[in-house]
């Protein structure tokens, strides 16, 4: 399960950016085709934030869904998986979202 | 959870001391005037510390004329069995070294230095996959010489290496026939991540159900016009193909 390793990651990049303030809040952004399965960096979440600057802080998670442009044909359409093909037959799309995997924000006490 | 105050969600309102509007209700035992927060934007990628990691590994490969490969596959494909071959019969040639990857043991280090060829065991513990950071630490101690190949054997994992760059200038998903033609569809993030997609253990074709047209095309759903070799690192059938992308990539 790598969901612990990007939580990890979560919490790292935050305090080089933020040192030691306290969070309150964190959103982080977690497209549906990351890779990267929502629920389980919840689930990671508590145990990772223990003893950090994180720790209490509420996790809100967008999931921005997966859309792709058709390169033989040009039409855009939705994905939920990265198996999907283009209504032409094509699976020669670029993905325009769904792979985000970034932190969005975080809300520190002042 | 509340996300507006942070208070525990599902209990029941019986006291409330604070004005706001969202709907439902919450135990309440702490007095709190809401602290003053400021909300910061970061916009950062959450691998952006690996990613910076695995752009010096790039670096440093670079300056030294050094091909890394990252090889990734379920345990059991085959992995170690193509790198003795490959050592076998093109390491003096390409003068190939080895970071080996696995949770426990330095036994696939072990079948590799049998081969002659320098080798590094990094041991993962309970990760389940290399990161840029392990893969600086294998390329100090293992110290390749210049215009020299490093095979990475990734840990047995079709899942979480996907999603780590390590600084290679190239990722080859090994597969392998006994495994089942539905990989790419089951795990199309890894391979989505390829390069070259090997299919392994061809030899034991005429002995399992496997059905290459559907692999072929899951393969090309998941990573439209990814090559794909196939060949037997057991028998050396087709073995060339892989021999010869290697060189194509040297620096």
């Amino acid at each position: 399960m790598h969901e612990m390793a990007i939580t990890q990651s979560v919490i790292q990049a935050v305090c080089d950016r933020m040192g030691d303030q306290p969070v309150q809040r964190i959103c982080l952004e977690i497209g549906t085709l990351s890779g990267v399965v929502a629920d389980s960096v919840r689930f990671c979440f508590d145990l990772v934030t223990a003893g950090t600057p994180l720790e209490g802080a509420s996790l809100e998670i967008i999931q921005p869904t997966g859309k792709a442009r058709c390169r033989d044909c040009g039409a855009e359409f939705e994905l939920n998986d990265l198996l999907v093909l283009c209504k032409c037959g094509s699976a020669n799309r670029e993905l325009l979202a769904g792979e985000e995997l970034k932190i969005r924000e975080v809300e520190v006490l002042v | 959870m509340c996300a507006t105050c942070g208070c525990s969600g599902s209990a029941i309102l019986e006291d409330h001391d604070h004005d706001h509007d969202h709907g439902h209700d919450h135990e309440h035992g702490h007095g709190h005037g809401h602290p003053e927060t400021r909300t910061v934007t970061l916009e950062q990628a959450v691998l952006a510390r690996n990613d910076g990691l695995a752009e010096l590994n790039r670096k440093w490969l670079a300056e030294r004329g050094i091909l890394a490969v990252n090889l990734m596959s379920s345990p059991g494909a085959g992995k170690t069995t193509l790198l003795v071959r490959t050592i076998r019969e093109l390491g003096a040639e390409l003068r190939v070294s080895v970071v080996e990857g696995d949770q426990e043991t330095v036994l696939d280090a072990d079948r590799i230095r049998a081969t002659g060829a320098p080798a590094v065991q990094i041991n993962t513990g309970s990760g389940c996959h290399l990161d840029a950071q392990m893969l600086a630490g294998g390329l100090q101690t293992l110290d390749p010489p210049d215009s020299s190949v490093v095979l990475i054997e990734n840990v047995g994992n079709l899942v979480c290496p996907a999603l780590f760059d390590l600084g290679e200038q190239a990722r080859v998903v090994i597969t392998s026939v006994t495994e089942g033609a539905e990989k790419p569809r089951k795990y199309p993030q890894m391979f989505r991540a390829a390069d070259l997609v090997l299919l392994n253990k061809t030899d034991l074709l005429p002995y399992v159900d496997f059905d290459v047209d559907a692999f072929l095309d899951g393969t090309r759903r998941a990573n439209p016009g990814v090559e794909v070799l196939q060949l037997s690192a057991t028998t050396g059938d087709g073995i060339d193909g892989w021999y010869g992308w290697l060189r194509a990539r040297l620096p």
